[in-house]
């Protein structure tokens, strides 16, 4: 035991002694068994005077709960470290009586707040306080996904199958013939299903170290409850992982019944639908496992090695082969590349504005979809200028390299006056000929396979763009193809596709 | 400096960290899944924390948790998933936490398609959630401010303590231009009122209820203060070739870049055109506005919604000058060609052009 821990229990024991006669009062006629918590606030300072009890009503058992918790808090000695997400509902005022660090959360989603409080802060001891309908109805989907995460917290569920904050609706732990407001003839399995079993459900899980079911129905549940809650509390100090105890809890007010009589149907009646008792416990498992293998300790960078780590140090950036185009040679090259998917659109024009922004140019580089498509077609817009490009977008391109039919027919009225097509074809579609528009069509595929791979068509058809373009070095174009092909066999094979390319379009301009 | 290319979603992720971002929490959804994926990788890389959650609705749950505990937190979604955020953004804002969340835009209403549109502007700019708060809009148009937004937005979000929008349509996220980022990282700063789990923050509550009504009008007064005060220091907006447009060209996000492009056109062509181009959405930059209607002939706003912008910038203008008006939703944009031949038509109606200025000066002799 760490020497805070009992230092602090000293002091609660202290606390926790006989009752001192209030000063000039009345001599105590009793003696306290267990005093006020350390873990709870002074005075529950609430609206104005008089009403610094707690906003609970009697018999409720969010009190008893409350007081369980605090102590187990107390007992561990984790008072500072402990924050409590408080849920929507009638705890929504956890943060009333907890002396401890509070988040109040939204409607179901304390487990989800109380992961990321978690994660923020490890050392921290983060619980999930929530009623039934916060947790099993609209919070379902957090605790099942918190629970499957195994976040390292510790949730209580207090469970009295009912909306008590609203006035007593039906929840999904309303019993079968149980009437609420929204249930005037009592719950119909056939209209409002079972009765939902949350510990059950959680326990198929493979993540979670500790789910019981405890009650509130008479002293013997009692002293199981304040057990089970400081195990679950206690699992987490230890780092074992995700911890749920359901606590089955009266109502009476909602349930229009007397304290005696809420607590007797606590046992009576809630229990046998919902048995309590242990219904996942790996905390052997996991200590074992965390002593054979602790965990490894997470990556601290300092800020020094982060512009490094990102990659984006400009120290560790590529000089690039800036100056090589010659003063005054006018820039500006427009291209829409467009093909099936599959065929290298986007790698063709990465390779491209790449090269152009190693030989210092602007550029940009603008897909037409993201790359969740797996078929149909793909284009993309490629700009490379002297000037800060305005509009990434290609409306009248300069080059169109079609790498099939559909995408020539769907760009080819765009070209501008002057621009070039480069077709992937035998034959160039007779009425797609027009005045103004040359026109570079081969059987770029074919010519590809006879390289060794007809994947690299878009690599011979760069090529050719770039003879037409005639401003990249050649020195670019090789940083940028090592930059974006990391695997050497496709470099060499890139290679040999670019200078087909060119050839191809030098022997065009023979042949016409 | 060396700059390198790089998608703007990618941007979001690198930067972030760099400003001291240490969490994501995040759902998929095109067009903005690419920053989930560059934030789990390195995100943890950083010291940071990522998770996937289960849905939208606990991933900004999380982006709550983790603001409430003094992270630096962020979130990126898209038009159906900031829908589901919008409570939790309500929460944030009434709990005074600070955050991001990166709004990648895609084409609605409903599962709509994966197309840029900018039909999130009413959601994000006017706050979809409920209750009075406001949420800060930042507008990027280039990767470049993808970045730099970023940086920002963390830097806003903790002054006023409120969440903080970058909103860009899907191109702005999708495409690669060059980029630079800053070389020295913001240190992670815990704020004093953070909920950590240590002695010094046990006294410290995450909280926005107010029970009592003239609690809760007191707290509201506050937030209203507050987005006073960021309306009179945030606004910012860019201003092309403005100073002596007759016609001022209005849209932001890949917009803009549209309009700057027409801009050069129409100033080739003789017409005194020029780009007013809004950077942050909320706080509206009303001042830039009323300053440029002084020259201005007439407004016309381009945008890829159903005139969510234009009423903003009525508002801003409140009648003292015409405001036309040009869209195109679905995943379409509007083309230059298109605005520049509305460009034209109007320099024509509002007798602009240099053959209507030769009549006018003619009828005069």
């Amino acid at each position: 035991m760490s020497e805070e821990k009992q230092a602090e229990l000293a002091e609660s024991a202290v606390l926790d002694g006989p009752a001192q006669p209030a000063p000039g009062g009345p001599a105590a006629e009793y003696e306290v068994a267990q005093g006020r918590a350390k873990a709870f606030y002074e005075r529950f300072d609430r609206k104005e005077e008089l009403q610094h009890q707690t906003h609970y009503c009697p018999g409720c058992g969010h009190g008893v709960v409350h007081k369980m918790l605090a102590r187990a808090i107390d007992e561990l000695g984790v008072q500072n470290r402990t924050i409590v997400v408080g849920p929507v509902g009638c705890a929504v005022f956890t943060y009333y009586y907890f002396d401890v660090g509070n988040v109040q959360a939204a409607h179901g989603r304390a487990p989800a707040v109380a992961t990321a409080v978690k994660r923020a802060h490890p050392a921290s001891v983060v619980i999930s306080y929530q009623g039934d309908g916060d947790l099993s109805a609209i919070g379902s989907a957090e605790i099942l996904h918190s629970a499957n995460r195994g976040e390292n917290i510790t949730v209580i569920f207090v469970n009295n199958a009912v909306y008590s904050m609203t006035g007593g609706q039906a929840a999904p732990t309303t019993l079968l013939g149980q009437k609420t407001t929204t249930t005037p003839d009592g719950r119909n399995a056939a209209s409002e299903g079972y009765p939902l079993h949350v510990c059950e459900l959680l326990s198929t899980l493979k993540a979670p170290v500790y789910i019981e079911r405890v009650g509130l129905g008479d002293n013997k549940q009692l002293a199981q409850s304040a057990r089970a809650i400081k195990r679950a509390l206690e699992n987490q100090v230890r780092g074992l992982g995700f911890s749920l105890i359901e606590v089955l809890s009266p109502c009476p007010t909602i349930w229009k019944m007397t304290p005696v009589e809420a607590q007797h149907w606590v046992r009576d009646a809630m229990e046998k639908e919902f048995p309590l008792g242990v219904f996942c416990d790996r905390t052997k498992e996991r200590l074992e496992r965390m002593t054979a293998a602790p965990a490894e300790p997470k990556a601290r960078p300092s800020l020094d090695e982060l512009p490094r780590l990102l990659g984006v140090a400009e120290e560790e950036l590529p000089e690039g082969n800036v100056g090589q185009i010659p003063q005054g040679q006018q820039v500006d090259v427009q291209v829409r590349i467009a093909g099936f998917g599959g065929q290298g659109v986007l790698l063709l024009g990465e390779v491209l504005a790449e090269a152009g922004l190693d030989a210092g140019l602007e550029v940009s580089w603008l897909p037409s979809y993201g790359p969740e498509m797996r078929s149909g077609t793909s284009n993309c817009h490629v700009r490379l200028s002297r000037q800060a490009i305005d509009s990434p977008l290609v409306a009248a391109p300069s080059v169109l390299v079609a790498m099939n039919e559909p995408s020539l027919r769907k760009f080819d009225r765009s070209v501008r006056t002057g621009g070039w097509v480069i077709y992937n074809g035998d034959a160039f579609p007779a009425d797609c000929v027009r005045d103004g528009v040359m026109v570079l069509a081969a059987p770029f595929t074919r010519l590809a396979d006879e390289l060794g791979d007809k994947r690299a068509a878009n690599m011979i058809m760069l090529g050719a763009l770039l003879e037409i373009a005639g401003v990249l070095p050649q020195a670019s174009i090789d940083a940028a193809l090592r930059r974006l092909v990391k695997n050497p066999r496709w470099v060499e094979l890139d290679e040999r596709a670019l200078g087909r390319g060119r050839e191809l379009y030098r022997q065009s301009l023979v042949e016409v | 400096m060396r700059k390198q290319l790089m998608k703007g979603n990618e941007a979001v992720v690198k930067s972030a960290i760099l400003a001291g971002c240490r969490g994501f929490y995040g759902y998929p959804i095109t067009p903005a899944s690419e920053i989930a994926e560059a934030a789990a990788e390195w995100m943890p890389r950083a010291g940071g924390v990522y998770v996937q959650a289960e849905s939208e609705v606990a991933a900004i749950n999380m982006l709550y948790g983790a603001a409430a505990a003094g992270v630096r937190a962020m979130t990126s979604s898209s038009g159906p998933g900031i829908s589901l955020m919008q409570e939790g953004i309500s929460y944030m804002a009434g709990a005074e936490l600070p955050c991001v969340i990166a709004d990648i835009t895609r084409g609605g209403p409903g599962l709509g398609n994966i197309a840029a549109e900018q039909g999130d502007y009413h959601q994000v700019v006017k706050g979809g959630g409920h209750g009075n708060y406001r949420t800060i809009v930042l507008a990027p148009h280039s990767v470049q401010e993808m970045a730099d937004m970023t940086a920002l937005a963390f830097d806003l979000a903790d002054r006023y303590r409120n969440p903080v929008v970058l909103l860009a349509d899907g191109f702005i996220g999708q495409m690669m231009e060059p980029v630079a980022f800053p070389q020295a990282a913001t240190a992670p700063h815990l704020p004093d009122w953070a909920v950590a789990g240590t002695a010094e923050s046990r006294s410290n509550l995450i909280v926005s209820i107010h029970l009592d009504s003239d609690d809760l009008e007191k707290h509201e007064r506050a937030l209203e203060a507050k987005y006073k005060a960021a309306e009179q220091h945030e606004a910012r907006a860019e201003e092309w070739c403005a100073a002596d447009a007759e016609i001022v060209l209005v849209g932001y996000g890949i917009v803009g870049r549209i309009l700057k492009a027409v801009t050069a056109e129409a100033r080739a062509a003789g017409l005194k055109v020029g780009v007013l181009r809004p950077i942050t959405l909320y706080p509206f930059p009303v001042v830039q506005f009323q300053r440029l209607a002084f020259g201005a002939r007439v407004f016309l706003v381009v945008e890829m919604s159903n005139g969510q912008l234009l009423e903003d910038v009525k508002l801003a203008l409140n009648g003292s000058r015409p405001v036309e008006f040009f869209s195109r939703v679905g995943g379409n944009v509007p083309s230059h060609q298109e605005v520049l031949a509305l460009v034209h038509e109007l320099a024509r109606r509002e007798g602009l052009t240099r053959a209507a200025a030769e009549q006018e000066r003619m009828a005069h002799v």
